[in-house]
């Protein structure tokens, strides 16, 4: 048999779209695909922010990874182990080990709760709650369904983190939904950040600046967590500073798989050096990093997921046919933000561009970017079904372009 | 747009941090120190600031977690020398592009 053999670790939404793109690609008799994962469920993450206000049954935004894997690839539930790439094979649990001709790493990123002394302790899902996983999202629905007010603190451990404006989104979500159910009077919202604002960068912080005060939503800046207290129930910040909550709603440190750091292949994140315009691993030719595993500056989020995946198609393609990789992923990011109150924003943007004004083309009609509008809420609400749908089984979205494109007034 | 700091003319973005690394001096990051109300620069200030340098050479994400685990400083003295934000002051006086979050 002298067909080769690319691996895929991980099939969550960057692993199964790259699997659909390179299945289609590559003739069977001549490769052989494996994607591994250790979870057989495939979560719509996106759906993890309206879940704690009650939106979606389980069975909406969690499914089976198996089902969206194409025909012609092998999908195996396996914990791995260790990354070996001078021997081109991984380890996995249980002795078991597979060898490959080309790796794509796609195992994603964790919360990692336990980096920040006392998150853990005896008030985590009782009063400290994050919502970046199913169970913790479930978990703060049912303390959300009960809760009678008080301090509701969003908070953001550090930088980088999965979808970076959804603590934020989750705030505006809060005051709606508080004022919805007739106790936005009983509860104060601060929103805690170690970057410099709530906005960063001058055209969004321009236009959507006055949101917060609009909103009544107190803001604390450059505000990096030491610790927390669980007893008196206060975030510590290194320079003294203390935020007292009654409900924390956390994004706990974002990290890679664990599985990246015990293989050695990972930054203090145990994120992957990727080259971030071909995403070839910066160390070995033959593993190339994808989605949120990778370390390029970009958001982690499943639309860079989505690009890059047809970046990297590609470069697999040319690096397989022994040509130069070409450098154009762009580090092109889109998303909804949800405002409150049945609105949201849209925004794109890439490395070099900043979120800005100006229309556009989707699948669903015109949309405006950087302003609220029902539409792109609609938008947002639609875009579960083009997940599971279309992107994850690997069919083209219509009108949205790999490589982004400058804004008319830049 | 430009703005002269310390006697040299350099360009900078809307919120005065230097777009071009290349055109930062010692004198600059004191001038700037001294408007961001930190120092006077010590020693320990500019093991910051060259940490942080060729960390952005480097291309690297720069965090306060990364600079507090780095050896070169611990987050509370990072704190103390940058008093109010130090990502955002060292950056700053490091003539390097402030840490942000995609909007």
């Amino acid at each position: 048999m002298n067909s080769k053999h690319l691996l895929i670790l991980g099939g969550g939404t960057a692993g199964t779209m790259i699997a659909h793109h390179m299945r289609r690609r590559l003739a069977a008799a001549d490769w052989k695909i494996t994607v591994i994962d250790r979870d057989e469920n495939h979560y719509y993450q996106p759906g993890f922010l309206l879940y704690p206000f009650g939106h979606y049954r389980r069975d909406q935004i969690v499914k089976q990874k198996r089902d969206f894997m194409p025909r012609g690839v092998d999908f195996q539930i396996a914990e791995v182990e260790k990354i070996s790439p001078d021997t081109h094979s991984v380890s996995l649990k249980g002795g078991a080990s597979v060898p490959y001709d080309l790796l794509v790493i796609a195992t994603g990123c964790r919360t990692a709760p336990e980096e920040t002394e006392g998150m853990l302790g005896g008030e985590w899902r009782k009063s400290i709650f994050d919502f970046y996983t199913f169970d913790g999202a479930a978990a703060l629905r049912e303390k959300l369904a009960t809760w009678e007010g008080g301090n509701l603190v969003v908070h953001v451990t550090e930088m980088p983190v999965k979808c970076p404006v959804a603590p934020l989104e989750f705030a505006f979500l809060a005051e709606s939904f508080f004022r919805e159910r007739g106790m936005r009077d009983r509860v104060q919202i601060t929103y805690v950040t170690p970057l410099t604002g709530a906005f960063t960068k001058p055209k969004a912080a321009k236009k959507l600046g006055h949101l917060l005060g609009d909103k009544g939503i107190a803001v604390e800046t450059d505000f990096a967590v030491e610790k927390i207290d669980p007893e008196t129930r206060k975030l510590i910040c290194y320079d003294g500073r203390e935020v007292p909550f009654d409900l924390l709603v956390t994004t706990p440190t974002n990290m890679g798989a664990e599985v990246i750091r015990d293989s050695g292949l990972g930054d203090d994140l145990d994120f992957v050096p990727t080259h971030k315009h071909t995403l070839q691993s910066l160390k070995y030719p033959d593993i190339f990093i994808l989605g949120d595993a990778t370390n390029v500056p970009t958001s982690k989020a499943g639309s860079v997921a989505h690009f890059e995946s047809e970046a990297l198609t590609e470069n697999l393609l040319r690096h397989i046919a022994g040509q130069p990789l070409v450098e154009d992923f762009d580090g092109h990011s889109n998303c909804f933000i949800e405002s409150g109150d049945g609105k949201a924003l849209l925004i794109d943007f890439n490395y070099d561009i900043e979120p800005h004004e100006g229309g556009f083309p989707f699948a669903f009609g015109p949309m405006r970017l950087l302003e609220e509008s029902r539409l792109n809420h609609l938008g947002k609400l639609a875009f579960r079904h083009v997940y599971w749908q279309i992107l994850m089984k690997g069919r083209p979205l219509l009108g949205i372009s790999r490589i982004k494109k400058a804004p008319a007034n830049a | 747009m430009q703005k002269t700091i310390a006697g040299t003319t350099v360009e900078v973005n809307e919120e005065s941090y230097l777009t071009d690394m290349n055109q930062w001096t010692t004198a600059i990051a004191d001038a700037i120190a001294a408007e961001e109300s930190v120092g006077p620069l010590t020693e320990a200030h500019h093991k910051v600031l060259n940490y942080l340098r060729d960390l952005q050479k480097q291309s690297a994400t720069i965090t306060i977690r990364g600079v507090g685990k780095s050896g070169v400083v611990t987050t509370k003295e990072l704190y103390d020398l940058f008093p109010g934000g130090p990502l955002k002051k060292a950056s700053k006086i490091a003539g390097i592009p402030k840490p942000v979050g995609c909007i």
